[in-house]
């Protein structure tokens, strides 16, 4: 009978959290933030048809970086979970906490239990009911997740566009300003060309499904 | 979270165990439920026309007043429903999710005919309920917007689909409204003509058919009124739907 090595747990978790940041880093980041009539998401993103961005619920978005196919396996697995609880109780009683706890489960699951842990951080945003407050969460690789504040940014450099997008104090503008001070922390942190913008919004004007993709021309007219 | 290699939310539903059934024991004689009546649609020039009474009746008996039975499907899309209004408005419910559940999944919206043919689908199963007497059959209308016309299907117990070029009607009093809408309907008609025909030809079939229920000014009881063009789904608000019927009940004064 052959004894396998022993791994220290300590030495297990560093690996594989090595593994996953090296994937992650590679990827590009994605930042969500308030404006003064919904949430923004900005992306930088080459393909006008493999999106990162993509609504989940009336008024919750879904945003991934890392490796397309496993962000991609958890924004279906999410779209079925809000579909199946509204259906089977009500539209209001799909949260995106319930989400984001969902998917940090099965992140953390497979983070302690594959061969291999998802390179993949996720943000879920959720547009607040009558005056209620935006909710914006950070999912990353090992299912630790977070709960920010009018500015959430993940991708390999999620704190320096964190700073740079909350700057000294935040308060909401229009969407138009908003798209570019987004881009300008895009700029200053990555120190070249932006190569094409994916952008959505949730928006609170809207009467139920408050997603709306962002068309090239709206992103570039908020340039010109 | 579940993982299942489909677009479809009922076969999600079915992975689970959790599809509406409504299995009846073999012999159990009829049920007196609330049963849903008249609704209609007609096609116009920028799309379509959807109408539809408010009341259910179980047997001679008033049910509800004021239910709902036009409803918006997707953004291009209206579905009404006449028959088992337990049954008819879940099954709209689990349409409305599918739909939506394909386009979050697909990033793209079914065809018009596509949503159509699913819904004939829907009905099918629902085949072994009409020899119970639960009987459910809804009326589909949208905007096609790779043709960019309004279109509109009718269908039968056993699901059959059929495309109108002009107008359906479904219901209790769907022969009388749509006797009333062979005599009046043109090609082209405006928005406004339309909107009027649709209102004129439910309160002729309310004349007649007494599970029909009218538009009730005193009581404050409107027909919904929606319509889908290249803009969308839009409901038509409350005082455009009172001016409508307080013409129509004028008119068969």
């Amino acid at each position: 009978m052959s004894m396998p090595f022993y791994v220290p747990p300590e030495q297990l978790v560093k690996d594989r959290a090595e593994f996953a940041r090296k994937g992650i880093a590679r990827g590009r980041s994605i930042v969500a933030i308030e404006y003064d009539e919904g949430i923004l998401i900005l992306a930088e993103n080459p393909s006008d048809t493999l999106h990162k961005i993509s609504e989940i619920y009336d008024r919750v978005a879904f945003a991934g970086v890392g490796k397309f196919n496993e962000f991609e396996s958890l924004r279906v697995a999410g779209t079925r979970h809000a579909d199946l609880r509204g259906y089977l109780y009500s539209r209001a009683d799909v949260s995106a906490k319930s989400l984001a706890n969902a998917f940090s489960q099965t992140l953390g699951n497979i983070f302690t239990h594959e061969v291999k842990p998802y390179e993949v951080e996720i943000l879920v945003a959720e547009l607040g009911v009558n005056g209620d407050p935006n909710h914006l969460y950070r999912v990353t690789y090992d299912g630790t997740l977070s709960d920010e504040h009018s500015v959430c940014a993940i991708g390999g450099q999620f704190e320096e566009l964190d700073a740079a997008l909350r700057g000294s104090s935040f308060t909401p503008r229009p969407l138009a300003d908003t798209i570019r001070h987004a881009a300008g922390a895009f700029a200053q942190v990555l120190d070249r060309d932006v190569d094409g913008w994916e952008a959505a919004v949730l928006d609170a004007a809207e009467r139920r499904r408050a997603f709306r993709r962002l068309s090239d021309e709206t992103v570039a007219a908020a340039f010109s | 979270m579940i993982d299942r290699p489909t677009s479809s939310f009922t076969d999600l539903l079915e992975s689970l165990g959790l599809e509406p059934t409504w299995s009846l024991p073999d012999g159990g004689g009829a049920l007196d439920v609330p049963v849903a009546t008249t609704v209609l649609a007609l096609r116009f020039a920028d799309g379509v026309v959807m109408v539809g009474d408010r009341q259910a009746t179980e047997g001679h008996l008033v049910a509800h007043r004021t239910i709902r039975k036009v409803f918006e499907a997707d953004r291009f899309s209206a579905v009404a429903i006449s028959g088992t209004a337990g049954i008819a408005v879940d099954l709209v419910r689990l349409f409305q999710t599918e739909l939506e559940h394909y386009e979050k999944l697909e990033d793209t919206r079914l065809s018009l005919e596509g949503k159509a043919t699913y819904l004939g689908r829907m009905v099918r199963q629902q085949l072994p309920l009409v020899f119970q007497g639960l009987v459910v059959v809804p009326l589909f209308a949208g905007y096609d917007e790779s043709d960019r016309i309004g279109r509109l299907y009718t269908f039968d117990v056993v699901g059959g689909r059929y495309e109108e070029h002009e107008y359906g009607a479904t219901g209790s009093g769907s022969r009388d409204a749509k006797s009333y809408l062979r005599a009046s309907f043109a090609d082209d008609l405006d928005e406004d003509a339309a909107l009027d025909l649709g209102v004129k030809a439910l309160v002729a079939a309310a004349q007649d058919d007494t599970a029909t229920g009218g538009p009730d000014l005193a009581r404050g009881i409107l027909p919904n009124v929606v319509m889908v063009t290249e803009r969308g789904f839009e409901e038509i608000d409350e005082p455009r739907v009172r001016d409508l019927a307080t013409a129509a009940l004028e008119a068969v004064k």
